[in-house]
């Protein structure tokens, strides 16, 4: 069971608002993460959930229970924080078990799910050890082993991975995603990567300035944003966004189109520009190119094989058909 | 570029360490010195710093007339008594000012330490009639509980430092993980700040044990610690250095001892490389 909702949830410190009234549903085994820019309130979120800060406004309901005032010892949540929170004094076994010393289950017991979730999560070598001798993967191991061993409701995770340098990152990304596939239980995961949340979530919720932006499927944000800022921040490298004649032209104040929707040529395209920056990856060239009449540079994603560079003439043409249109206000035009 | 630091600089600043060292350390050398010498030795001019009839009469004399295993008993029991009692209290008090911090918390510590301030003569009468209404009087409950009072700001104040530095998600990871909050103090908090919650109990025994104005006013007789037993020696039929000097150094032997073995718990910091 893990079902969390939330109702006209907010949270002020002092006179500052950081959370303004929100609606959100998490319904079991959904992995939901909170994704934005950095201050946006998605940690605070979390911690509301959680139950380490106390709400200002509004309900939180656990199992259809009211848990708004129940404390976090009581949630029957788990949490992964940032900077893995492993207690320094203990070893491994003993930061894993604790949860499950404070239910008060029986040492034999105990040292049961312990040795089940070492043995999940590669850590049967390293029980003995305290925390100061393991490295980054593997205290975060421990810290997802500490969660996972006592079964709780749902996880929380509050950027798990930002701790770890990249080549990991990608490799923890995945043991979590496929702990959840075996698990089945709700995962909420906060984070300011969204690669991350494409490629992990069952639902994302964009949140920005303490408001929740929009909730959805990674490809229903990705193919219908409902305003600029969610059509900016989901996709890698961000949209292109054009105003003046282009837009108007379009019947819009402004246009979006990402970087994968423009064809590149040399030779023949809707609009004429210079490459600026070209950007080879081998698999894909992103260039960065300057079109006449606009001010921003207008990112394209071309094949790994088109060979131009600074200061060579371009063409692009847009797939019409993917084009988003937004009003003076930044929402999306049907 | 390596730091430029003559080997003249280095040599100047060692003789200057040593030479502060040995003027922090000459009284008590010299109170031990004195505490082997004749009465007419202890007071000659100029002074004997090594070469006189080294004796041990004035221990002797010092265990014949006053009783030192009762004053040392008592020393003990108050000053133990009174760190266990302020550690603790002092320990749930510091955590809430280090994690749960209000608006009050900066002035309440300040305040707390402004009560360090007052001459302690200034309320003397008020405790003194405290004291002998509740039949407190030369009790060692007695001296436990004043002792730890007017310590008490000090260990708050160290604890509250030492636990600023534990960072708070490990204590929040803790609530998570079910720990109530005396869980959360006993086994997880606790443990964390061993070295500074020892260090803190180490200072407080030793100004516990060293504290000579309430253990001399409060007690005569039953409860009389150590500073009491130095202080009988001090008398009006004249001042005995070289007793005076036995039963000093009988006084600061036990603290001095347990002072040099714990050197390395008092310098041990905090860090633990639990966090990143």
């Amino acid at each position: 069971m893990g079902n969390i909702v939330l109702e006209q949830v907010e949270k002020s410190f002092g006179h500052v608002k950081v959370i303004h009234p929100l609606d959100l549903e998490i319904t079991e085994g959904e992995f939901v993460v909170f994704v934005g820019p950095s201050g946006c309130g998605k940690s605070t979120l979390l911690r509301l959930i959680a139950g380490l800060e106390d709400i200002t406004g509004g309900a939180i309901r656990i199992n259809g229970g009211d848990a708004t005032d129940v404390p976090p010892a009581k949630r029957g949540l788990a949490m992964v924080f940032q900077s893995y929170a492993l207690y320094p004094h203990m070893s491994v076994r003993k930061n894993i078990a604790f949860p499950l010393r404070m239910a008060g289950l029986d040492k034999i017991e105990q040292d049961e799910r312990v040795e089940q979730a070492a043995a999940v999560l590669n850590l049967t070598d390293y029980l003995e050890r305290r925390p100061a001798a393991l490295s980054g993967g593997q205290r975060q191991r421990v810290a997802i082993g500490r969660a996972i061993v006592r079964e709780p409701a749902a996880f929380l995770f509050d950027e798990p991975l930002s701790n770890l340098d990249a080549a990991l990152r990608v490799g923890m990304r995945l043991e979590i995603s496929e702990l959840h596939e075996r698990l089945k239980t709700t995962m909420i995961y906060v984070t300011h990567d969204q690669v991350e949340a494409m490629t992990m979530a069952d639902k994302i919720v964009v949140l920005q300035a303490g408001r929740i932006e929009q909730v959805g499927s990674p490809l229903e944000l990705y193919r219908s944003p409902r305003n600029r800022f969610v059509a900016g921040f989901i996709g890698s490298p961000k949209m292109n966004f054009l105003e003046n004649d282009e837009a108007s032209k379009r019947g819009a104040y402004a246009v979006g189109i990402r970087p994968e929707h423009i064809m590149a040529s040399s030779t023949e395209g809707a609009w004429s520009g210079k490459v600026g920056v070209s950007e080879h990856l081998g698999s894909d060239t992103f260039f960065h190119v300057h079109i006449d009449g606009q001010q921003a540079p207008v990112t394209v994603r071309a094949g790994g094989d088109v060979d131009l560079h600074h200061g060579d003439a371009i063409f692009l043409t847009p797939d019409e058909e993917r084009i988003h249109k937004f009003d003076a206000e930044g929402q999306r035009l049907a | 570029m390596a730091r430029a630091i003559s080997t003249r600089r280095k040599v100047a600043f060692t003789a200057l360490a040593w030479a502060v060292g040995f003027l922090i350390f000459f009284p008590i050398y010299w109170t031990i010195l004195t505490s082997f010498k004749t009465e007419a030795q202890a007071i000659s001019d100029p002074p004997l710093f090594f070469f006189f009839d080294w004796t041990l009469e004035n221990y002797a004399v010092v265990q014949e007339r006053s009783n030192y295993m009762r004053f040392l008993w008592n020393s003990v029991i108050v000053a133990g008594g009174s760190t266990v009692l302020g550690i603790l209290i002092a320990i749930p008090a510091a955590w809430s000012m280090a994690f749960v911090p209000s608006k009050a918390t900066k002035d309440i510590l300040l305040w707390m330490l402004s009560t360090k301030m007052l001459p302690a003569v200034g309320v003397l009468y008020p405790i003194s009639i405290l004291f002998i209404q509740a039949g407190l009087l030369d009790t060692r409950i007695g001296l436990i509980l004043v002792l730890m009072l007017i310590n008490l700001p000090i260990i708050v104040w160290m604890l509250y430092t030492y636990f600023k530095e534990i960072p708070g998600e490990i204590l929040e990871a803790a609530r998570m993980d079910g720990a109530g909050l005396r869980e959360e103090i006993f086994f997880v908090l606790t443990p964390m700040a061993i070295p500074g919650i020892a260090s803190t109990v180490l200072l407080n025994f030793i100004l516990a044990w060293n504290e000579a104005f309430w253990t001399l006013n409060l007690t005569a007789a039953s409860a009389a610690p150590l500073t009491a037993f130095i202080a009988s020696y001090s008398s009006p039929e004249g001042l005995f250095f070289a007793k005076l000097s036995a039963a000093s150094t009988m006084a600061i032997a036990p603290i001095l001892i347990l002072g040099w073995f714990s050197q390395k718990q008092l310098v041990r910091g905090l860090t633990f490389g639990a966090v990143k």
